[in-house]
């Protein structure tokens, strides 16, 4: 009667896993768990607030896909096994790269915004190679580049306008066939259609009356979903994303196994570059302006995130699902203390906690899937 | 027995000034398992290296199924058929069995013009591959780092003889092993050896090559002290062979006396 299971039959030990246990036990389960938590919590505190009709939702829905954005590109960097600490000033660049070409050489938009996607990348190349090559931790390369390229990113605005903060791009935007990609909004009839309805709020006087006060999803969030999506497909549905894992978990075993381990890992810093390309893209195509300081701090906010998803800091482990639910998280506890009007200092309180309760739920997990002590 | 599926005949490897190889013949039959014995430093691991196509030789001949070869690097060696199961394993704990075992070489299925993984085929083949060295597993996605060094050797064993090979070089695979999991190991290396596949099993284990062993042959300071067949030679005299025989010899005593 008190025989353990592991003594018995295989064919007992493989009865071992209950379904709910399988189902339950996943990497994402501290982000599912946090995501739960945060919501239950503003739902009983700030549901009256305004948190919760169109215009809150698409509050902190939209400070959520920004995390989400950059994320998924940490998120797949550190599965294989490696840092990118430029991705804010990467962001700053790129935006003001955008606005240099459009703004101060009047060059045509798309053409701006191209150009600042190919420079980018081969930034983030560069920073990979150098990784590879050097076999120094990726963690002192980007740090490198972090400074050089926030120091760009005030130079070349001082030196061609005497500014650190580029405007007008949003009248050169104005008829380019790129700009709304980034820019835009989609599906506005149907917000048109249910402000006509009365199911969401409308405009009660001014120009505007009459008009939803959100009147379509910014292409922001469309970003950020199709990113997600494509990231979570990318490393669990193909050989590359095993190669992914693989880099990341020990790059000499991948390796003796035929693994192309640096082709990958310098396309994940490529892809990192690529995503902090379109924050910066539609970040300057919502506001208008470049400004030398922006995408600050984004760096630890991606990882962050990135964290509370599951993964783990030494690579080889995490999932982008995780890591999207970590920037929900970051989004929502970000904007809901302020719906829930606590005091605003208190957020990195908060934020404080819920990273280390969901990084030490994410070990445990980990620890019960893997086997690792 | 049949022909071999590789002959190294006086295989000699420089190093600069260092000799790691003085000369070493070795031979491997299909459906036999060689055994190489020697001391750290023997020059065990260079000849398996040069065998796998990590080393080119300085001098000597490689015969691969008869025909002379030379192996530009580990892969030409591997599509050719040579398989290495390192001491270090190609393995990621972190990593699902089913994703370990297809790393490198992962089935895929096209959808919509894309290649995706094929993780019902990756699974299925594992579970069956597995099941055939006499595993269990919990399922096709138990993490490797949940099973024991002895079930990580069967799985590397079990890949590579899933990919192809025909001749198996396990690199120590019993050095870190507890005795059950030792014999786990080498009631495997009888059934990869069953299936035809030559299978060099390096170890300076005397009793673990006794165990499994047709052949054997004894490496001392990077020569080849000559090979015997199974059932012709003696714990004792391996076992001195090995370190050298009159050395040993000499140690012996003066060890005993310092016991006393």
């Amino acid at each position: 009667m008190t025989g353990s299971p592991q003594a018995g039959a295989a064919d007992e030990r493989i009865k071992e896993t209950s379904f709910i246990r399988k189902a339950l036990i996943r990497p994402e389960l501290g982000g599912i768990v946090g995501t739960i938590a945060v919501f239950t919590f503003f739902l009983l505190t700030a549901f009256d607030s305004g948190m919760f009709n169109t215009q809150g939702v698409m509050n902190w829905s939209v400070v959520s896909a920004q995390f989400m954005i950059i994320a998924v590109g940490a998120c797949l960097l550190m599965i294989a096994g490696e840092f990118d600490l430029s991705v804010g000033s990467m962001i700053g660049f790129a935006g003001m790269m955008i606005a240099i070409f459009s703004v101060t050489l009047s060059w045509p938009v798309w053409m701006a915004i191209l150009l600042t996607f190919v420079i980018c990348i081969a930034i983030g190349a560069v920073n990979g190679l150098i990784v590879i090559r050097t076999g120094l931790p990726s963690f002192i390369v980007t740090l490198a580049f972090l400074f050089i390229l926030r120091g760009f990113t005030i130079f070349f605005p001082q030196t061609f306008e005497r500014k650190t903060i580029i405007g007008g791009i949003k009248d050169a935007a104005e008829g380019d066939w790129l700009a709304p990609v980034f820019g835009g909004k989609i599906g506005a009839p149907i917000f048109h259609w249910l402000g006509d309805m009365g199911i969401i709020g409308v405009f009660e006087r001014g120009t505007r009356a009459g008009e939803p006060v959100v009147n379509g999803i910014p292409m922001l969030i469309v970003w950020a979903l199709i990113l997600v999506a494509f990231g979570h497909v990318l490393l669990t549905r193909t050989r590359f994303g095993n190669w992914i894992f693989a880099s990341g978990g020990d790059a000499e075993a991948a390796r003796n196994s035929g693994v192309p381990v640096n082709r990958v890992k310098v396309s994940m810093f490529m892809f990192t570059a690529f995503c902090a390309t379109v924050f910066a893209t539609c970040q300057v195509m919502e506001f208008g302006s470049a400004g030398a300081d922006r995408g600050l701090l984004k760096e630890f906010e991606a990882i962050i995130a990135v964290v509370i998803g599951g993964a783990l800091l030494t690579g080889g482990y995490g999932s982008v699902i995780g890591a999207a639910l970590g920037a929900l998280i970051f989004g929502v506890v970000q904007q809901g203390l302020f719906f829930a009007g606590v005091e605003s200092s208190l957020f990195r309180v908060f934020l404080g906690a819920i990273l280390l309760g969901a990084v030490i739920l994410n070990t445990y997990i980990r620890r019960l899937i893997t086997g690792e002590r | 027995m049949s022909e071999p599926i590789i002959q190294m005949n006086n295989i000699q490897k420089h190093f600069g000034s260092v000799i790691a190889l003085a000369g070493v013949s070795v031979d491997v039959k299909p459906g036999e398992c060689h055994c190489l014995l020697g001391d750290n430093g023997a020059g065990k691991s260079t000849f398996i290296k040069t065998m796998s196509g990590v080393h080119k030789p300085t001098s000597g001949e490689i015969l691969f199924e008869g025909k002379p070869m030379s192996f530009e690097d580990p892969r030409d060696a591997m599509e050719a058929g040579i398989a290495t199961v390192h001491q270090h394993l190609a393995m990621i704990p972190l990593m699902s069995v089913s994703r370990n075992f297809f790393m490198g070489n992962e089935p895929v299925k096209k959808r919509f013009g894309i290649n995706f993984l094929d993780q019902q085929k990756a699974d299925d083949i594992t579970m069956q591959a597995m099941r055939k060295m006499g595993i269990n597993l919990r399922g096709p996605d138990q993490a490797v780092g949940t099973l024991s060094g002895g079930e990580r050797q069967t799985v590397a064993i079990a890949r590579a003889v899933h990919f192809g090979a025909k001749v198996l070089i396990l690199d120590e695979p019993t050095s870190a092993l507890g005795v059950r999991q030792t014999a786990n190991v080498l009631s495997t290396i009888h059934k990869v050896r069953d299936q035809g596949i030559g299978v060099v099993f390096i170890t300076h284990n005397v009793r673990h090559a006794l165990a499994v062993g047709d052949r054997f042959t004894v490496l001392n300071r990077g020569k080849t002290l000559g090979t015997a067949n199974r059932g012709e030679i003696e714990y004792d005299e391996l076992h001195d062979m090995m370190a050298g025989g009159d050395e040993l010899a000499k140690l012996v005593p003066e060890l005993g006396k310092q016991g006393q």
